[in-house]
């Protein structure tokens, strides 16, 4: 039984697309040239999904690089029953709505098909780096800060930026499975290259024209991205990151580098590197291809229907209220 | 021999007809042609922006204090001489009493203070930039003001699937006009700060011409039988942000909203 | 404490004085032809002050409507003294500063002289026409809210218009003297004219393309204009007043026509129209100068130096307070 959605900021709920059959990434061959946009760019344009099951971390235990078919399959009906899995009534897990039921869950999406066992390709253990010292030095005075902040539940500044519908995971950059609406949709125009991350509506316009970064001043939970092209790849640099979404702990002063190269009709190679020297001692990159999926992308309207945040802060307000005067049931 | 003259008769024919029809059709834009882009479309890439104080009030109105005392003089009210053609907006009784309570009340009720999506036209004259990024298929409205998005499909069109904050948009081209028919609109949106507003039988019909190189006219049609009497039109120039390296920045306002919103909710400093 | 100017310096002005009236009178040369600017326009521009002597109404102990020049200089040596009267030390009058050793006064102005002994040519009796009984009602209404505002030192908003920096009287319009610092720089480009009033620094911009009047709301302090050449006449209709800065008593309704030419090199010839039957049974006109004077015009800053404003609300309150604790004081005896 459905109960109304309380829990989770991501209300909107976009009406189920029928999944079509799975392909598998293209093995080299004949070597792919991709269409041109009227101003002579390769064309990126179109739909496209970054939705996977592949972890960005390889798994504990393996340690190969590549699965077979087979265990990929395996690997993905693990994940997709795991994800599917029954909530017990009567639980705060049963509260929120059923993924499932709105066709949300990946194995009912479009899937970006990988036989990797993890999305970071270097490292070659496809692990993240350690944290050097200052890196560590950072995360203990983040974890320090959440801690004086208090409970999860005291302010709103205290919850999940995705949950405060600020801005989630499919935006980056780099761009990560949002967990579900995983979906792009890539326009070109003479100069400009714009991907629009569905969730949240987010938009990035990358300027083609080798204009300089802007000063440190500026800064962007997107950061601040400039474009050009080598051959028929995409290569982006973002910089000026604000460092309130710091990624797997990096800092504002991150340098994410990434590359767009349309492999197939149906498929864009998408590789992402990190330089963050004030958190890792090395750069690490990751490949995550990007799936071409139907349009249309569908209006996520997060914040304004944000009844989730209200509700959960109105009731901790109660909750805490009724501990400190128990004499008083049931009322608000 | 006589085929050939005849052909040469009709195309000329042919030609002088089309020749007139074109300067038909740029005599309407005051003779502006704009350049094409690599579709063959007239081209409206770039960063645009309105300067007037249609988003205040979009009909005539004086300047007039701040709601907010502390803001003073930031936060009065410039004057406008409307954006508004025949001056007046063709309310029903019923709606310019809603009208006038939302302007009453706008504080409190105007989505823009909470930072909601702003809704068609007035995403337009927001005074913040937005980009137009044209392709053949979709042309992209991208506004600064919370990231607003507006799709234009000019190919593989449908109806709304759902009601939204920003519609949902087709477009064509008409001669030297990109032309944007936009419904499946929800009702939470204003047309400006001073209550005006809409019901979710909302139909916008936007006609975008290049004017000049750097301008261009935005001329609006605006329907909805549940609030007004008839359809009305508004009309605007829009200024092309010229300075080197223009480009639109974020303005994520959730973020600044959220004491305004969840303040109340917060767990007081325990005693 | 104030000083004098010297009596000598003062005769010999007084002289010179008559002599200017004289030579005013026989100044005007008919056949003058107005210089043009590059675009054409009948050349206004410059640097003009509309000070003057010569008040709205006609005085009540005189009937015709011009001085022989004699009279005039008489007229004007008189209020000219009374202008510059020394105050009473340990008065309150005493505490403004003595306008005189600034140069502030008329007398030390460039005139916009004439001999008319009214600017109010029409109604022949150089008075205002006669309230209506509508204009009666609305005068009774103000002086109601007036009421309401308490005294004088209650608010800011009890205060006058230009102790609040609000408006003075040279912004007009009409544009009328403004006791002091009463100038004015016109400037003029293709299809505009602009006339800058020096207090407080309030410009209008006139277009001269017959553009429709807004919409009835859209009001301003200073109405919305409009202008147009007749011949060498700059014709200027300004309406979409806010009612908020009556003139000696006037309404939103207020429709003033104002008609500027330039008659010398040094003379533009200013009059006006006041046309609002809510308040007078019928339009009245008036006819003023304006003189060149020298420039630049100065900056103006009245609110950002407004410590008057500022000054007296803190004495008022400081008074209160000081009398609630006497009266405390006297009620604990």
């Amino acid at each position: 039984m459905l109960l109304p959605a309380t829990g989770a900021a991501q209300i909107a709920a976009p009406l189920a697309r029928p999944a079509p059959a799975p392909k598998t990434a293209p093995t080299s061959g004949k070597p792919y040239t991709p269409p041109k946009t009227p101003d002579g760019q390769p064309d990126l344009q179109g739909f496209w999904t970054n939705s996977t099951y592949v972890p960005l971390e390889r798994p504990q235990g393996v340690t190969k690089e590549v699965y077979t078919p087979a265990e990929a399959e395996a690997a993905m009906k693990a994940a997709a029953a795991r994800e599917a899995e029954q909530t017990e009534p009567g639980t705060t897990a049963d509260v929120h709505y059923d993924f499932t039921q709105f066709g949300l869950d990946r194995s009912q999406s479009t899937v970006a098909q990988s036989l990797r066992t993890s999305l970071i390709v270097d490292p070659p253990d496809g692990k993240i780096p350690a944290l050097n010292a200052q890196g560590q030095k950072r995360a203990a005075e983040r974890a320090a800060a959440r801690k004086t902040a208090g409970g999860p539940y005291d302010s709103v500044q205290n919850m999940p930026i995705g949950s405060r519908c600020i801005i989630m995971g499919g935006s980056g950059p780099p761009m990560m499975n949002a967990g579900y609406n995983a979906n792009y949709q890539i326009v070109q125009s003479p100069g400009y290259v714009m991907i629009l991350t569905e969730m949240i509506h987010d938009v990035r316009i990358i300027p083609l024209d080798n204009r300089p970064q802007p000063a440190s001043g500026l800064r962007q939970w997107v950061g601040v991205s400039r474009g050009h092209w080598e051959g028929n790849t995409l290569v982006v640099e973002t910089t000026n990151f604000n460092g309130k979404n710091a990624f797997r702990g990096g800092s504002e002063n991150m340098k994410v580098t990434e590359r767009f190269t349309r492999v197939a009709d149906d498929m864009i190679d998408y590789k992402f590197t990190i330089d963050d020297p004030a958190t890792w001692d090395k750069t690490w990159s990751a490949q995550a291809p990007l799936a071409k999926t139907e349009g249309p992308i569908f209006e996520f309207a997060c914040h304004e229907t944000n009844y989730g945040i209200a509700n959960i802060l109105a009731g901790a307000r109660a909750e805490d209220k009724q501990k400190a005067d128990p004499a008083k049931k049931g009322s608000n | 021999m006589r085929n050939q003259f005849l052909t040469r008769v009709t195309v000329a024919a042919i030609a002088t007809c089309v020749a007139t029809a074109v300067a038909l059709v740029t005599a309407q834009t005051g003779g502006y042609r704009a350049p094409r882009g690599p579709d063959g479309k007239p081209n409206l890439n770039g960063i645009w922006q309105a300067i007037n104080s249609a988003n205040y009030d979009i009909e005539a109105h004086s300047a007039a204090p701040s709601p907010v005392l502390e803001l003073g003089a930031s936060g009065a009210v410039p004057a406008g001489l409307g954006v508004v053609e025949g001056g007046t907006l063709p309310y029903t009784p019923e709606a310019l009493k809603k009208r006038n309570e939302n302007r009453a009340n706008r504080l409190k009720l105007d989505p823009e203070v909470k930072c909601y999506l702003p809704g068609v036209p007035r995403a337009t004259y927001m005074p913040f930039p937005f980009q137009i990024i044209q392709s053949q298929k979709h042309i992209m409205l991208i506004h600064e003001y919370a990231g607003a998005v507006r799709t234009i499909y000019m190919a593989d069109q449908t109806e709304a699937p759902a009601d939204s904050w920003m519609g949902w948009s087709n477009g064509r081209w008409e001669g030297e006009s990109l032309v944007v028919d936009t419904k499946g609109f929800n009702d939470s949106s204003w047309f400006d700060r001073s209550g005006n507003f809409h019901s979710d039988a909302l139909h916008v019909v936007e006609r975008i011409t290049a004017r000049s190189a750097d301008t261009l006219n935005y001329e609006v049609t605006v329907e909805d039988p549940k609030v007004f009497t008839r359809p009305w039109k508004m009309s605007m120039p829009l200024y092309r942000r010229v300075e080197p390296n223009a480009q639109i920045l974020e303005f994520r306002c959730v973020e600044f909203v959220e004491d305004l919103l969840y303040g109340h909710l917060k767990k007081p400093p325990s005693q | 404490m104030r000083i004098r100017a010297t009596t000598i310096f003062r005769v010999f002005a007084s002289f010179v004085l008559f002599a200017t009236f004289v030579v005013f009178v026989s100044a005007q040369a008919p056949s003058y032809k107005v210089p043009r600017t590059p675009d054409g326009q009948p050349d206004l521009q410059g640097f003009w002050s509309n000070a003057t002597y010569t008040p709205l109404e006609r005085p009540d102990n005189v009937s015709k409507e011009f001085y022989t020049p004699a009279e005039a200089a008489a007229v004007e040596k008189a209020a000219a003294s009374r202008e510059t009267e020394q105050t009473e030390p340990g008065t309150t009058a005493d505490v403004h500063y003595d306008f005189t050793q600034f140069g502030l006064d008329r007398s030390q102005a460039t005139l916009a002289r004439t001999l008319r002994t009214s600017l109010i040519v029409d109604p022949k009796n150089g008075k205002l026409p006669p309230i209506t009984p509508e204009g009666k009602k609305i005068l009774a209404a103000r002086a109601e809210e007036a009421k309401k505002l308490g005294g004088r030192w209650d608010s800011a908003q009890a205060n006058q218009l230009d102790d609040r920096c609000l408006i003075m009287a040279g912004s007009g319009p009409p544009m009328m003297d403004a006791a002091y610092n009463s100038n004015y720089h016109i400037v003029q480009a293709p299809g505009y004219v602009m006339i800058l009033t020096e207090m407080i620094h309030d410009a209008r911009i006139i277009p001269l393309d017959s553009r429709p009047q807004p919409s009835a709301n859209v009001r301003q302090w200073v109405g919305l204009s409009r202008g147009h050449w007749e011949g060498d006449t700059l014709v200027v209709e300004t309406t979409n007043f806010n009612g908020k800065n009556p003139f000696r008593g006037s309404t939103e309704h207020m429709k003033v026509i104002e008609r500027l030419r330039r008659v010398a090199d040094d003379t533009i010839e200013y009059n006006f129209t006041v046309d609002d039957k809510s308040m007078w049974e019928r339009a009245w006109s008036a006819e003023a100068v304006m003189r060149k004077t020298t420039g630049p015009l100065f900056e103006h800053a009245c609110h950002e130096g407004n410590y008057g404003l500022y000054n007296t609300l803190v004495g008022a309150r400081l008074e209160e307070q000081k009398a609630a604790e006497g009266a405390a004081k006297k009620d604990s005896k």
